[in-house]
């Protein structure tokens, strides 16, 4: 069947730079010695760890469980030894450290005893939910959001579309490729699962037209079934999720809304498969595949990678050269973000490690001014207009810069690409929000350190009154009192009085 | 793949090409003096003020806009203007409208056309003597060496009188005619100067713009909303006068091929410094200068007006972008298009 398709505003195509690691079957990388396991991969609250250094652990044993509602637990991707738990370095653009389980392996891979838990249909969407939550389930596509909250699509909320998304729109990218590739009856298993989670009408997979391999293996996959396997046209950034909404649906979903409140839930491919070895298996999350790739490295490829391998060992693994190396990116040059350094680990939404000579970035040309010549403007896939939020950005009004919907900016790096002045505008807006959330933490703190001011004044005036009503009620309360009617007071003052002068009287006559 | 400002601008000036040889070609090698002689000042102007604002000398000369401005006046000006027509306006754009603004993009006006309309008003009678196309100058052949000779003060070739050098534009006959109670249809047909559907040999000229106009659109180096609501404001303001009263008031085609329409519609109304960032208020700035082309050609003292026009909506961008702005995805209502 052939569906109608959509167009969003913009876009540019880049050169794809996927055959280079798209060529090779995907092997599992070797064990590492150690494994890093930050204990936040996802959005959400961190999880908690359970383990201490000293531990054994087996393959597949949870070692830091959920903590809130929104967050996933973490598991051992092999078996060994705790052997840390602290701060080291993370792959975050913070270049921040982060608390982290490190495990030792200890090469036997003995897995823990998994949970099967049959035939899935007979399951309730909520346990069901359940076994993916336990699962360590984030969606792989990038954001890590715990999956289990997407398959809930709330009271009184009916899901019309459900959309597994295998755009890979950004190059260099391949994991979700070669996983369509070599794994489509996986994938296909997993969204029948979310499927029945969410009792979704209808199923589209969609996949960029650049991938003809993926293309038909999810279409022989998903043969006898009702499930639309759609090619998208190749322009980045369609793989984005409202983006992508919008060319299978023509809907946009809301500025300030989610796909949910048009109906529509979108899972990344990658998601799907690890659903399904949940719920088949019971296997947590506790690999992935994963795109080495870049100038620097001698043979790219597409590796199954255990969540916390160091990067230094896959680099090693497909072959690095540090002296060329330019820059070193978590994700692909468009929206991934620099490594502080390659002794991180990889965690569950790492999709590609980027290592990148001088020769792979475009040269460096000088920044000059704005012409607003509105390149920005005809590439940005959300309609905004760069240039003007350039402009006040640059001019730090923080007021006009929301009025022109910054916040409605997916930072894909479009009007950046496209500038002939060659600015990096994207780093302007992530400058604004950055400073508007600062401003917002202040406003919020003043706004608590006047609460209590007035509080305070008001607890003093509170007290004062109250001391004040209390004194008088003392006073009323003395004169109200009846003035010794029998003269008992006096006469006990007389006598006490009479006491102290004979004592008085006595110490001196001992003199 | 991406573009850089040098290539923008160097790609504009590429488009030019077409009508600058027909403009060549009719009028002769003034043009050419006119135009080298410009860019020279242009790019000596902006290199003083850049050391004397303390701005780096190569990016900025090797961008290519002071050479834009520079082209864009020297096509503006009469083809045998005296050399200090053309310093002053090419100096006053440049120092005044561009670098005392802030340079490159930071300029609130078209700087060729702040130039132009600075020489428009302080030297009319230098700027109106247009020199006739060179069909109709049968007394003599003009060659490099005269008019080298005629702009740097060496007066007329022997045999050469200014009265036979010089003539009314179309635009400007017309408008003088047509005061004089003449019919448009009369004026057209008598008068020499004119040519088929617009002025003889500028009706060629403006041909070539239209056709590097539209290599610039397929280049992606301009939108299409600027030039296509002027033209088509201009359109059909002369339509609809044109209906009412075609005696008096002369045929859409005639204004779309006259004077600087298209140069205006596709190169200068274009300059994105000077116009409003969203497709929407580009459409209402575009539209705008047509309705204003018209009125001021029509109605006002002058006989052409994309320059006067172009500013006055400069004037009118920040206004134009306060207001209005792109719907952002998602905001708005959910449609299905």
């Amino acid at each position: 069947m052939i569906r109608r398709l959509w167009k969003f505003n913009g876009g540019v195509h880049l050169p794809a730079h996927k055959e280079e690691s798209a060529s090779h079957p995907v092997r599992r990388a070797p064990l590492p010695k150690r494994l890093i396991l930050p204990l936040h991969q996802h959005i959400g609250e961190s999880a908690e760890a359970v383990v201490k250094a000293g531990d054994r652990v087996l393959k597949g044993q949870m070692i830091a469980h959920a903590k809130g509602f929104v967050s996933a637990p973490v598991h051992a991707p092999s078996s060994g030894v705790v052997v840390e738990t602290g701060d080291l370095p993370v792959p975050h653009p913070s270049g921040l450290s982060a608390p982290c389980i490190v495990i030792e392996t200890d090469g036997a891979d003995q897995w823990t005893q998994l949970q099967t838990h049959g035939d899935y249909t007979r399951l309730d969407p909520s346990a069901l939910r359940n076994i993916i939550r336990e699962a360590g389930i984030v969606g792989l596509g990038g954001a890590g959001f715990p999956s289990f909250i997407k398959l809930n699509p709330g009271p009184g909320k009916a899901v019309n579309t459900l959309i597994l998304n295998g755009v890979e729109c950004e190059p260099y990218i391949t994991c979700d490729d070669m996983l369509m590739r070599e794994r489509a009856p996986d994938i296909i298993a997993g969204l029948r699962i979310i499927r029945h989670a969410l009792r979704a009408r209808e199923c589209i997979v969609a996949i960029e037209d650049n991938k003809p391999g993926a293309y038909a293996a999810m279409c022989a996959a998903a043969a006898g079934t009702d499930i639309h396997v759609v090619q998208v046209p190749t322009i980045y950034p369609a793989g984005g999720e409202k983006q992508l909404i919008k060319v299978l649906t023509g809907m946009e979903v809301p500025g300030n809304g989610l796909p949910i409140h048009i109906g529509v839930v979108c899972h990344n491919v990658g998601t799907a498969a690890a659903v399904y070895r949940a719920v088949e298996y019971g296997e947590p999350l506790i690999s992935r595949y994963m795109t080495i790739t870049g100038g620097n490295i001698a043979q790219p490829r597409n590796l199954e990678v255990l969540i916390g391998t160091p990067v230094k060992d896959l680099l090693d693994e497909c072959g690095w050269n540090p002296a060329t190396l330019d820059r070193l990116l978590m994700g692909g040059p468009m929206m991934g973000f620099a490594l502080p350094g390659d002794d991180v680990p990889v965690i569950k939404t790492t999709n590609c490690i980027l290592a990148m000579t001088a020769a792979d970035s475009q040269p460096q040309r000088p920044v000059m001014p704005c012409i607003r010549c509105g390149a920005c403007a005809d590439a940005c896939p959300v309609n905004l207009l760069p240039q003007q939020l350039y402009w006040h950005a640059h001019a730090k009004d923080l007021d006009k810069v929301q009025e022109y919907n910054l916040f409605d900016c997916i930072e894909c790096g479009c009007c950046s690409y496209v500038c002939p002045s060659n600015i990096p505008l994207v780093h302007y807006y992530r400058y604004a929000k950055t400073e508007i959330w600062a401003k917002e933490r202040e406003k919020q703190k003043a706004e608590a350190a006047r609460l209590r001011y007035e509080f305070r004044l008001q607890r003093i005036e509170r007290e004062k009154t109250e001391r004040a009503a209390k004194h008088t009620q003392k006073k009323e309360e003395l004169t109200a009192a009846p003035v010794d009617p029998s003269g008992t007071k006096k006469a006990a003052i007389v006598a006490a009085m009479e006491r102290a002068q004979a004592k008085r009287e006595e110490v001196k006559s001992e003199e | 793949m991406p573009v850089s400002v040098s290539t923008v601008m160097l790609r504009v000036v590429y488009a030019l090409i077409p009508g600058l040889i027909a403009y060549i070609w009719f009028f002769g090698w003034g043009v050419v003096v006119n135009i080298l002689f410009a860019v020279a000042i242009a790019l000596g102007c902006e290199a003083a003020m850049l050391a004397i604002r303390d701005r780096p000398l190569k990016p900025f000369l090797t961008d290519g806009s002071a050479l834009v401005t520079a082209v864009l006046l020297a096509i503006s000006i009469p083809p045998l203007s005296p050399w200090w027509i053309t310093l002053i306006g090419t100096a006053f754009a440049i120092i005044v409208a561009k670098q005392l603004y802030g340079g490159l993009g930071y300029n609130t006006f078209n700087p060729a056309m702040v130039g132009y309309v600075l020489l428009l008003i302080s030297f009319p009678v230098e700027m109106t003597s247009w020199q006739a196309p060179l069909m109709l100058i049968t007394q003599h052949s003009l060659g490099f060496l005269d008019a080298l000779r005629i702009i740097f003060g060496g007066g007329l070739p022997d045999g050469l009188r200014l009265d036979a050098l010089t003539t009314a534009t179309p635009l400007d006959t017309l408008k003088t005619q047509i005061k004089l109670d003449h019919n448009v249809d009369d004026i057209i047909s008598t008068a020499p100067i004119f040519g088929h559907f617009g002025g003889k040999g500028g009706e060629w000229i403006s041909a070539g713009f239209l056709l590097g106009g539209l290599w610039l659109l397929y280049k992606r180096v301009i939108n299409w909303h600027i030039p296509t609501a002027m033209i088509g404001a201009l359109l059909g303001m002369a339509l609809i006068f044109f209906i009412i009263d075609p005696a008096h008031y002369p045929s859409p085609l005639f204004h779309l091929f006259s004077g600087a329409t298209l140069l205006g519609a596709f190169f200068i109304a274009t300059d994105p410094v000077t116009a409003p960032a969203s497709t929407r208020g580009r459409l209402l700035y575009g539209a705008l200068i047509g309705v204003l082309v018209y009125v001021i050609r029509t109605w006002g003292g002058y006989p052409d007006a994309v320059a006067f026009a172009v500013l006055l909506m400069n004037l009118a961008t920040p206004t134009i972008d306060y207001y209005i702005h792109s719907r952002v995805f998602g905001h708005g209502e959910n449609r299905k298009d």
